[in-house]
């Protein structure tokens, strides 16, 4: 994995240091993608998105960002998505009604309902994340279900179940991440949950870079 | 099922950590990022640093120790104290914090609240409340350290950040606060019943059947304890395995074979 070069997507919204100090304990080499340009050369995309669906819609395209990120995922390159990163590939959010996402799964996002058991929101803290046996490279060396930490509000209603990677419950049962082939992205937040989280990224760009 | 979280709290003044941390072993106790360290590998849920600096030049310090933390410690880290304008906030969530907590400048310009909700999303703002009961049978808030009174009601302050846009509320009783006599369990309920962000309850944690009081009948999701950590009193994972013992969700790390 040594050879492998990764870009972390940075279109000025969040702090990226927590996950650029996290890939490179796992050994790994990323450098950041501010411009289309900075798309070459690099073998994994890294998405570890916050802020608000449309908002990142918004400053991406404007960032020229939008299209080559879409080109990336339509063929099928290494990608791992996280938080917003993940939650971006689908159709749509409740979060920014009318706002195309970057559909490269289906289903849309939605948001918890905090009417229901008094449920705080933000989904804030460790959950119990249980992983599907099919997708075992992926949470190899982990225990199934591991905790991991979440941070959000909203949680993608994934159609294609044979792409859920792991469930985690929050007043409803949802995807918190999925996978295929060149694809991983997950709804908590690796780079913030320990050894584990780290184990986990160490996993993912192992079966990436296979 | 979403775990209750336990928060080691870690004052720090010009760089130093300024409670006792002797028991966790260290080669510098007095270093934040060391400190930070053996909570992260005792398997803390979160961090939080509270500068209690008082020189603006001497936070400085804090970006530092902070930056070095994050380089070292994979946990969310929440950073108060002294934190005012939201170019304050975006240097230590720049630094690697991921949370920035406010608590009189909250309330002296509670716009900052939304401003900070709209720059950086509202999970990264924690709004800390320091609240006293008054003879009225309700809580009145402090602020400048719990040393000034407000008009303001801690219960319906709290509805009114979460309003805002906070992401979580840091509630300290300043009654229960250094007793050891256990948290204000009706105050904590009467703000996590009235808001819809989490709360984490703080001041007066002598034992850890207290803290099984606030996690049920309080209905905190968090607690934040300092001194019966710093003094060895009980380790991170005693504190769980006692809470799990009395049916509170908690988090074990786990030990696992690829690690390091």
């Amino acid at each position: 994995m040594s050879g492998m070069k990764l870009g972390v997507l940075d279109y000025g919204a969040g702090n990226l240091r927590s996950v650029l100090n996290a890939f490179e304990t796992v050994g790994a080499h990323a450098s950041l993608v501010t411009k289309p340009e900075d798309f070459d050369g690099i073998d994994v995309l890294v998405f570890p998105g916050q802020g608000a669906f449309g908002d990142s819609v918004r400053i991406l395209k404007k960032r020229e960002l939008w299209a080559p990120l879409k080109q990336w995922l339509q063929e099928k390159r290494p990608y791992l998505g996280i938080c917003l990163g993940y939650q971006l590939l689908f159709e749509s959010s409740e979060e920014s009604p009318g706002v195309e996402g970057l559909c490269a799964a289906k289903g849309r996002v939605r948001k918890f309902d905090p009417t229901a058991d008094h449920l705080k929101i933000p989904h804030m803290g460790w959950n119990r994340v249980n992983w599907a046996n099919k997708f075992s490279p992926w949470w190899d060396g982990l225990p199934n279900p591991t905790h991991l930490y979440f941070v959000h509000s909203y949680y993608p209603d994934v159609e294609d179940q044979s792409e859920v990677l792991c469930t985690t419950d929050y007043g409803v049962s949802f995807a918190a991440g999925i996978a295929r082939e060149n694809l991983m992205a997950v709804q908590f937040h690796p780079e913030k949950s320990q050894d584990a989280g780290l184990a986990l990224l160490r996993n993912a760009l192992k079966v990436l870079a296979d | 099922m979403l775990t209750k979280r336990i928060i080691p709290c870690l004052d720090v003044h010009a760089g130093r950590v300024v409670k006792g941390t002797k028991f966790l072993n260290l080669r510098d106790a007095g270093d934040p990022v060391e400190s930070a360290k053996a909570y992260n590998d005792q398997g803390a849920d979160e961090l939080v640093f509270l500068d209690i600096t008082a020189s603006s030049d001497e936070r400085k310090t804090m970006v530092d120790v902070v930056a070095r933390t994050a380089a070292s410690c994979f946990m969310p880290l929440t950073v108060g104290g002294g934190i005012r304008t939201v170019a304050d906030m975006r240097e230590m969530l720049l630094a690697g914090a991921d949370k920035v907590g406010i608590n009189t400048s909250a309330v002296k310009t509670p716009h900052v609240i939304d401003e900070a909700a709209e720059a950086f999303g509202c999970q990264c703002l924690v709004v800390a409340i320091d609240a006293k009961r008054n003879e009225r049978g309700s809580w009145t808030v402090y602020t400048h350290g719990g040393r000034t009174p407000t008009e303001l009601d801690a219960v319906e302050w709290a509805a009114e950040v979460c309003r805002r846009g906070a992401g979580e509320i840091l509630l300290t009783s300043m009654d229960a606060d250094g007793t050891k006599a256990g948290y204000d369990i009706e105050l904590t309920r009467a703000v996590s019943e009235a808001v819809t962000i989490p709360v984490i309850a703080s001041g007066g944690a002598g034992n850890l059947d207290h803290m099984v009081h606030v996690l049920k009948e309080g209905k905190a999701d968090a607690v934040l304890a300092a001194s019966i950590f710093h003094f060895g009193q009980h380790t991170v994972d005693e504190v769980k395995c006692h809470l799990e013992k009395h049916g509170v969700p908690v988090r074990h790390a786990p030990r696992l074979s690829t690690a390091h």
